[in-house]
């Protein structure tokens, strides 16, 4: 029956319940405490890029500074200096790599865009400086986390790199294993028509 | 009672804020020192020991009518000041007719018998009192003011409502 | 426990003993006074904590929880906050008007609690027509909320000042019409003999306290009194005029700081003293409901005090559930709803007195029958007549020519 203020008494009962119900069930608070409880952030997020080592953080980053990224990236917060030995060749290793993180928009292109893996996102959003200018200029000193972090902040992303990773790796091994055995049957096959022809000549000498 | 502190500190404060409320420049002004003279009547009437007239005094004219009259200010965007001098050329054939009248009340109160008879000791005039002298003697005035103000309340609601005809499907 | 429930008023006396005579009198007055406005204020300040405490379990979050125990020193933050900001007059403000509208606010909210008994012999004035002094100053609020709204020179300003007079008019008819079904039933405009009124029980053993709630008109003259009391001090679901998603924040929209709070601090004394009158006149006042033994060691203002939060707790609930009513759904509840349910009730309150006398059996079902008859059909009607949905035509376009 439509009785005029049974919405308001129905109204009035649910949120009673609300009330009485938050001090007894601890799943209906929805507020985290902010600086002494964090949600864990999901594993799709992403706010800020950071480089992958393997074991090493030096001789095992991954990056190789290819500068793709450095070209890539819509506000061009990225800059890459390639290191060269006494010679001047380039090692495969960048020597300085900053991202300005007042300028990157956390676009994720220049993780779509890498090679080598070697330039993922982190979740870590807690990025206040007190310098306004240098102080938000990353390094690659803070910016080479080990590739067990990136397991731990994505899990199911890091999984597929690895076996993408591996699988190239064993790829690659057995392309280099090939190639070996082919150039030693060459070798092989070269050494013995030279020992042919060595042999042949002895015993030409020798009929004389 | 005449000349005592209360009646002097009330009478000043309606004296001064009605001339406020005449001569002010500030239409708005004019109509909040309007409200302080209600409320120095109301004073006056409380320290003549006429509780209900005075209390009734504040809730109808301070509450009522100064909200009217404020409201007719809000809605008619007169407020801003003008550059009219207050006082036109009239004013002193106004003064002095205003002189006149207050003159001649004043002398016909002070020869009447009012001010001959000493200060009685007035019978303390309760609610209950009022209230039956409306529902007994002063019955039928009581009905036709009460005719008279629904007419006009009437009446506003029909000039209201017709300023704003209305077309389309919508009540 | 007659002490306990005297205490304040032999303490009182005890002073005014030592004190010699020609100061007699300012100090009596300053004596009543100055209680008032220390409690008052104070229970203002944990007003505002608790409201956002419980408005935030209602809402399934924690309320603010930071400062001091649990939050609750959250208003001395609050206090600290405001005080310490600038004090911004806008230029063009008309600046006499804009200092004198929170003064005035604040001073017709603080007037109006000198005539509610808050004990036993703890009234600060007894006025005969209190009830029309509480009603009178009342009428300062609506001067001081249009003086406000238009000395800032702001359109958003007067807006909202002028639709918070007009809701504050509208409310106060009923308002005035649930006190005066009161002032009916006990003959008196003094609060002190509205709340003498209401002593006793009846019943088994006194069980159903003598309040003038519990009877029909009483009832529904304290809805009405609740509902009328929350648009008077413009309190949701009601606060349209000073809702911060609608027109930010009203009439004080150009207030900062001190001023500010001022404003505040008035809104809820006239939230406090409101729900003071309802208690005074529909809850018994300071009577304790059950005349057994140990309601008689609580003492009378713990009683007044105990109403005037539970109704105050209520007031947040609704604050917590109800949304918002528009400036037309607003103005329709009052003159079309309440307005006539306020005048049958007075009609109620008259054939409730006259069928006082009747003492043949079963008088009192009858009475109690006829009285929620009269009263309960013209609530179903009008309420049915206000949820009827206006009838929507088809959309018309006018076009210009």
């Amino acid at each position: 029956m439509n009785l005029p203020g049974k919405g308001i008494a129905t109204g009035m009962v649910q949120t009673a319940k609300n009330f009485l119900g938050s001090y007894v069930s601890k799943e209906r608070m929805v507020t985290v405490q902010y600086p002494e409880e964090r949600d864990k952030a999901h594993e799709a997020a992403r706010s800020f890029p950071f480089l992958v080592f393997d074991q090493d953080p030096e001789a095992g980053l991954r990056c190789v500074a290819c500068k793709i990224c450095e070209k890539e990236c819509p506000p061009q917060c990225i800059y890459i200096v390639m290191q060269r030995d006494e010679n001047g060749k380039p090692t495969k290793q960048p020597e300085t790599f900053d991202i300005d993180v007042s300028v990157c928009m956390s676009c994720q292109i220049c993780v779509e865009v890498c090679p080598f893996e070697a330039i993922k996102m982190d979740t870590e959003y807690e990025h206040s400086e007190f310098d306004r200018f240098d102080g938000l200029l990353r390094g690659k000193d803070r910016l080479a986390k080990s590739n067990d972090y990136y397991h731990s902040i994505h899990p199911t992303e890091a999984a597929e790199v690895d076996e993408r990773l591996d699988k190239e790796r064993k790829a690659k091994e057995a392309a280099d294993k090939a190639k070996a055995a082919k150039l030693a049957a060459l070798a092989n096959k070269a050494a013995n028509a030279e020992k042919i022809a060595k042999d042949a000549a002895a015993a030409k000498g020798k009929g004389e | 009672m005449i000349m005592d502190a209360p009646f002097l500190i009330a009478a000043s404060l309606t004296l001064l804020s009605a001339i406020a409320a005449i001569s002010l420049r500030n239409l708005v002004h004019c109509a909040l020192c309007l409200a302080l003279t209600f409320i120095g009547l109301a004073t006056l009437y409380l320290q003549l020991g006429a509780q209900f007239v005075g209390l009734t005094q504040i809730v109808v004219n301070v509450g009522a009518v100064a909200i009217v009259i404020v409201f007719a200010i809000l809605l008619t965007r007169s407020g801003d000041s003008s550059d009219e001098p207050r006082f036109n050329k009239g004013a002193v054939w106004g003064f002095l007719i205003g002189g006149g009248v207050f003159g001649a009340l004043g002398a016909a109160i002070n020869a009447s018998s009012i001010s001959l008879k000493a200060a009685a000791v007035e019978p303390s005039l309760t609610v209950k009192q009022i209230g039956q002298e409306l529902m007994g003697r002063y019955v039928l005035p009581l009905e036709a003011i009460g005719l008279l103000l629904t007419a006009a309340l009437i009446g506003a609601v029909i000039v209201a409502m017709r300023e704003t005809p209305r077309e389309g499907g919508r009540k | 426990m007659e002490k306990l429930d005297q205490i304040f008023v032999t303490l009182k006396a005890l002073v005014l003993g030592l004190v010699p005579e020609p100061f007699q009198l300012p100090v009596s007055i300053l004596l009543s006074i100055v209680p008032i406005m220390l409690v008052f204020p104070g229970m203002f300040a944990l007003t505002t904590v608790a409201e956002r405490k419980l408005l935030g379990r209602i809402q399934n979050r924690l309320g603010p929880n930071r400062v001091g125990p649990f939050g609750f020193l959250q208003w001395a933050a609050d206090g600290l906050k405001t005080i310490t900001k600038e004090d911004i007059v806008p230029r063009n403000a008309d600046k006499v008007v804009h200092f004198l509208a929170p003064v005035i606010l604040l001073v017709s909210a603080l007037l109006a609690y000198s005539v509610i008994p808050f004990g036993r012999n703890m009234h600060a004035i007894e006025i005969d027509a209190g009830i029309l002094f509480f009603f009178a100053v009342g009428a300062g609020t609506e001067l001081a909320v249009f003086m406000a709204g238009w000395s800032s020179r702001n359109k958003y300003a007067l807006l909202g000042a002028m639709r918070a007079i007009a809701q504050m008019i509208s409310y106060e008819l009923p308002l005035l019409l649930a006190a005066l079904a009161v002032v009916m039933a006990v003959g008196s405009l003094n609060p002190v003999d509205i709340v003498a009124a209401q002593d006793g029980g009846r019943g088994w053993g006194g069980v159903v306290p003598n309040w003038f709630v519990f009877t029909p008109w009483g009832f529904v003259g304290f809805v009405l009194f609740l509902i009328a009391a929350a648009a008077e001090s413009n309190r949701s679901p009601f606060d349209l005029p000073e809702a911060e998603s609608e027109i930010i924040a009203g009439y004080f929209v150009e207030y900062s700081g001190m001023k500010f709070a001022t404003f505040f601090l008035a809104e809820y004394l006239g939230l406090f003293v409101i729900c003071g009158m309802g208690v005074t006149l529909f809850l018994g006042g300071w009577h304790a409901p059950f005349p057994w033994f140990w309601c008689d060691w609580i003492p009378s203002w713990a009683w007044f005090l105990s109403k005037l939060v539970s109704i105050v707790l209520l007031y947040i609930w609704m604050r917590g559930t109800l949304p918002r009513l528009r400036i037309d759904q607003l103005m329709n509840f009052a003159w079309k709803f309440m307005l006539p349910m306020g005048l049958i009730n007075l009609v109620v309150v008259g054939v409730w007195k006259y069928t006082r006398p009747w003492d043949y059996f079963g008088a009192e079902a009858v009475r109690w029958l006829v009285c929620v008859a009269l009263l309960a059909v013209p609530y179903f009607l009008l309420g049915r007549n206000l949820m009827s949905h206006r009838k929507w035509g088809p959309r018309t376009y006018r076009y210009a020519e």
